[in-house]
């Protein structure tokens, strides 16, 4: 649905996206993750067909971004980083323009309307001067306008921004349900967004992308080793023993009451750790597996990232 | 051909959403009354003062309304519109692209001429609002007193078409810029040098340049439709002018997708 061969784009000396590639697939969410000022937004921006490319190509939905802009922009709907909204209009006036533009023909546009208000929940405000809403229902009404004419594809530049925790898992759910019939694609720079909602992440830094995998697999991938949480009650001296005794465990240590037991990745030593534990008497009080979350990864990744740090997915 | 409407729509209603419409049509208005009033007056002493000579000498000649009076007045409304005009366009682009609303109309599809024709018609259209507000004087004039009408016609096509050839030229400095204040003083200057730029010319020496700069002036060519002479010269002049805006105005809108 979305392709991205190469794509850069300088302004002067400067370069905000270089050499960028990536795809979509139908019906996919695409997390674009990375720290504020990494080319998220250019990169988006390119695809919404609002500026174009230094070089390379990228294709919306089988056309040209550059070459048959007019064809991508009937596909696509675009909510930018700021919520474009006219400030003066009632949300229903907003919307009805907007339905005009998008090209909804006219005996539609009431009920295209009504279907944008209640997907947003904002239904309630409908009647009410834009300006006048709090931050939070001014990005809600940003999102109805960028699916108001069920665009094929979406391009959310932070969705999620200025809503408050319950707005924003009623945003992630909504955008999870329009998955399957649209083409997602959505910028964050907040990690748990990327593990709840999307099926894919790309991970941008300082212009270029540093990895690209599922949300699963880039866990994966990345942890080479896997640990494992252990409480239990007894001399902790002799638990080091007993549990670094074991094959395939290459290191344990013991902070505040909980033992983490770090193996190779391949190996799971989990029952083991457990016979080991009542075959020597200690009580064993919890033993979990714990993977390496996103954020971690994102930080590792962002920080190794000098030279060559793209991690093939 | 929808889309245009779209835009044009919505142009001008944030003109009479926002107070700015009535602001602008209200001070206009107001100035236009105050020199209406003026040249009333005077026309009236003239007038007096021609009839006791006519007493005198025994020969009457009736005063011509059209010359004395309308003439002065309509040239003085383009000098007001100079004031107004900055008003008028100086939200256009610059208010998207502060709004970040620009983002919205370049990525939906729509062209940048659809874009710029809606914004253009909708403020020459309260541009046109705003001097039709002073008809209400010219029906006083012919209810009172006995006007020309071609003339009058005439007069009021010069103000539309300068109008509408230097609201042009607002769009495009509003297209520049995000800031509503500079545009408006930036298109004011522009205007006042168009403005003034024929007046340099009487001071010049050589004829060539003289008629060069004068042809370049906004206010030579309108004396002629206010006269109540019809030249397709002067109506090329305008027309050209709008155009020259437009198409800058299309250049800058084009650029602002390579800037970003």
């Amino acid at each position: 649905m979305i392709e991205v061969q190469n794509v850069s784009k300088s302004y002067g000396p400067v370069h905000a996206v270089k050499d960028v590639s990536f795809s979509v697939q139908k019906g996919e969410i695409l997390g674009f993750l990375g720290p504020n000022g990494a080319g998220k937004t250019t990169t988006m921006r390119i695809l919404a067909c609002f500026m174009p490319a230094t070089s390379g190509t990228a294709k919306v939905a089988g056309y040209d971004v550059f070459d048959q802009a007019m064809d991508v922009k009937k596909r696509i709907g675009y909510l930018p980083e700021n919520p474009p909204l006219y400030m003066e209009q009632t949300v229903r006036d907003y919307l009805r323009f907007v339905a005009g533009i998008k090209g909804i023909s006219a005996n539609l546009v009431q009920q295209k309307i009504d279907r944008a208000l209640e997907l947003t929940s904002t239904t309630e405000v409908s009647q009410r001067i834009i300006g006048k809403l709090s931050k939070g229902f001014r990005q809600r009404i940003g999102l109805a306008q960028a699916l108001i004419h069920e665009p094929e594809i979406l391009i959310l530049d932070e969705p999620t921004v200025g809503l408050d925790p319950a707005q924003i898992i009623e945003v992630r759910e909504l955008i999870k349900n329009l998955a399957g019939d649209h083409t997602i694609i959505l910028s964050t720079h907040i990690l748990p967004e990327v593990e709840q909602t999307c099926d894919r992440v790309v991970i941008i830094n300082k212009g270029q992308v540093v990895a690209e995998d599922t949300t699963a697999g880039l866990t994966h991938k990345l942890q080479g080793v896997s640990s494992v949480r252990i409480e239990a009650v007894g001399d902790p001296e002799a638990i080091k023993v007993v549990l670094g005794s074991i094959q395939g465990v290459a290191k344990v240590t013991h902070t505040a009451g909980a033992y983490m037991v770090e193996s190779m990745a391949e190996k799971d030593v989990r029952g083991e750790l457990a016979r080991a534990m009542v075959k020597n008497d200690f009580t064993l009080l919890s033993l979990q597996s714990v993977g390496m979350n996103l954020e971690e990864i994102f930080l590792q990744l962002v920080k190794t990232e000098n030279g060559d740090g793209r991690i093939e997915a | 051909m929808r889309n245009f409407v779209t835009i044009f729509r919505r142009e001008l209603n944030a003109y009479f959403v926002s107070p700015m419409a009535y602001v602008v049509m209200v001070f206009f208005f107001a100035l236009a009354s105050v020199f209406f009033y003026l040249f009333l007056a005077s026309f009236l002493q003239n007038q007096q003062m021609i009839q006791m000579q006519a007493q005198q000498s025994g020969r009457f000649q009736p005063v011509n309304v059209n010359l004395m009076l309308i003439r002065g007045l309509l040239m003085n409304l383009s000098l007001i519109s100079l004031f107004m005009i900055p008003m008028i366009t100086m939200r256009s682009f610059s208010e998207d692209r502060r709004n970040g609303t620009m983002e919205l109309l370049l990525t939906s599809p729509l062209t940048n001429w659809q874009i710029i024709l809606g914004k253009y018609f909708a403020a020459l259209t309260l541009y046109a609002a705003m001097i039709g507000t002073t008809l209400v004087y010219m029906v006083i004039l012919f209810v009172y007193g006995d006007p020309e009408l071609l003339p009058i016609i005439s007069g009021y096509l010069g103000l539309f078409l300068f109008g509408a050839a230097l609201v042009a030229i607002g769009i495009f400095v509003s297209s520049l810029t995000e800031n509503q204040l500079v545009a408006a003083l930036v298109t004011f200057v522009v205007m006042l040098l168009l403005w003034l730029v024929g007046a340099l010319g009487t001071f010049n020496s050589t004829n060539w340049t003289q008629q060069v700069l004068q042809y370049l002036s906004t206010i030579e060519h309108l004396d002629d439709f206010v006269k109540g002479v019809f030249d397709t010269r002067h109506l090329v002049y305008y027309v050209t002018l709008a155009f020259f805006g437009l198409f800058l105005t299309y250049q800058s809108v084009e650029s602002t997708r390579w800037r970003g």
